[in-house]
């Protein structure tokens, strides 16, 4: 599949990860998009190898991408590199109007859904209540783009029938809002309010490259119960 | 074929606004700019920013773009003769996580060592030193974070040209001093004195004043 320009235009690839992580998965997304080979380094949450320390010292976070040696942190940025190094299949348009909607809805999704969702899983009480608002109204908004942008013709942001940038941005959503939503105890999917809402989550659930990637509800629920036990000194029954 | 290009700006103590400003007269574009009260908000600016109702936001030929450093990504790719971004992928992904870093991380750090009480001051100024140490170290012994002359990074960073200076007078807590920030104190001199960020950064003693009066009632009650 690969030429051998192609080959040498790889050099190394190597991702820094955690298995449970959502914006990891996004890159991971994003290179299997392209069909760029990749070396993955699963990461040791209590235990951040010196590898990763030294490539993201500013955050000390995964996913780090490092591409001959050289490294890149944030998950959006990164998934810009990829997309700028590597031609094939492009994740964003060529035109700079829809690359800018584009970037819009990634962000907007950042700060109204991704965030809002992380901080009412690692919250309770009043400032649950507050973040799951947040999320709800963020919800809202991502509902009303979907009801503009996408048909029976038209599955994906992307465009047509082929996934792109603020799907890859979303899809965390398709398997971690559930678990997020267990663990935390409260509710913002709701297929009656989020009809084609729930119809890109089944479809992007059903994408070839994504299917198999998305870990089991059991494995992260277990996981992340832990985490959001950790962080708000609970006892172990809840 | 005739462009129409406005922009929809906050009044002259926008910084958001200037970086857009900035970089349109960088690359050359004419421009209209249109002055929005921020107390009483054009229904234009709300029909073409209706999720974040914000400026800046740029009008090209009647498209609206929002957020400032989307709306400089954009400037970048349609008026690519003077191209504010690196050309390399690798240098645009590493101007891009430090322009993400001063809007997501150093900017509300930078607030809260501003405004915080004494007792919790030493811990928030050292958390803004430890980040505008980062930066300073991007920095290195460049003159621009572009390199030679001014790109995205630099006008992204407009936030350190100005703002710390002025947070600084009128707070009275020093975190930006050329003893601890050499590099970048030495690039507040050399931004703040090109010609075209000149004409479109507020003179800073104008900056002082104004900003003394928007914190009247907060600075009275410390």
């Amino acid at each position: 599949m690969a030429s051998s320009s192609v080959a040498d235009q790889e050099g190394q690839v190597m991702l820094l990860g955690f298995w449970f992580s959502p914006f990891v998965k996004r890159v991971e997304w994003a290179l299997k998009f392209k069909g760029i080979e990749y070396d993955y380094v699963e990461e040791d949450l209590t235990n951040k190898s010196t590898l990763l320390l030294t490539s993201n010292p500013i955050h000390k976070k995964v996913p780090v991408l490092i591409h001959n040696g050289n490294p890149i942190a944030e998950s959006l940025v990164i998934i810009e590199y990829i997309d700028e190094t590597w031609k094939q299949n492009p994740i964003l348009s060529q035109d700079p109007y829809e690359r800018a909607m584009a970037r819009f809805w990634a962000n907007f999704i950042e700060q109204k859904v991704t965030e809002p969702a992380r901080e009412a899983l690692f919250s309770k009480g009043e400032q649950q209540e507050k973040k799951v608002k947040e999320l709800k109204e963020g919800m809202e908004v991502v509902e009303g783009e979907a009801k503009a942008k996408l048909n029976d013709k038209t599955l994906f942001f992307g465009g047509g029938n082929g996934v792109g940038y603020v799907d890859i941005v979303l899809g965390w959503t398709c398997n971690w809002m559930e678990t997020i939503e267990e663990v935390g105890g409260f509710k913002v999917l709701d297929p009656e309010s989020q009809p084609q809402f729930h119809k890109w989550m089944a479809n992007f659930r059903e994408v070839p490259f994504i299917k198999p990637t998305l870990e089991p509800k059991e494995k992260l629920v277990e996981f992340f119960r832990m985490i959001r036990q950790d962080r708000l000194g609970l006892v172990a029954n809840k | 074929m005739a462009e129409e290009v406005k922009l929809f700006g906050g009044m002259w103590a926008s910084l958001y606004s200037r970086r857009i400003e900035i970089a349109l007269k960088m690359t050359g574009v004419q421009f209209e700019f249109i002055e929005e009260d921020l107390q009483n908000k054009s229904p234009l600016l709300l029909q073409y920013n209706s999720i974040h109702k914000k400026v800046p936001v740029l009008l090209h030929n009647g498209m609206p773009i929002a957020e400032s450093l989307i709306i400089l990504e954009y400037i970048n790719e349609t008026w690519p003769d003077n191209p504010i971004l690196p050309r390399d992928p690798y240098d645009r992904a590493m101007a891009r996580f430090w322009a993400r870093f001063i809007d997501e991380k150093l900017i509300w750090v930078s607030w809260d060592a501003y405004r915080s009480k004494e007792e919790d001051q030493g811990k928030a100024i050292e958390e803004a030193c430890k980040q505008l140490k980062a930066l300073e170290n991007e920095l290195k012994e460049k003159e621009f974070f572009g390199g030679d002359t001014v790109g995205y990074l630099d006008i992204a960073a407009i936030m350190v040209a100005s703002w710390f200076g002025v947070m600084q007078e009128v707070m009275k807590v020093e975190l930006l001093t050329e003893e601890n920030f050499p590099n970048l104190c030495q690039w507040v001199e050399k931004f703040v004195d090109c010609p075209i960020v000149k004409e479109c950064l507020p003179h800073k003693e104008k900056m002082v004043e104004f900003i003394r009066v928007l914190l009247k009632d907060f600075l009275a009650s410390r």
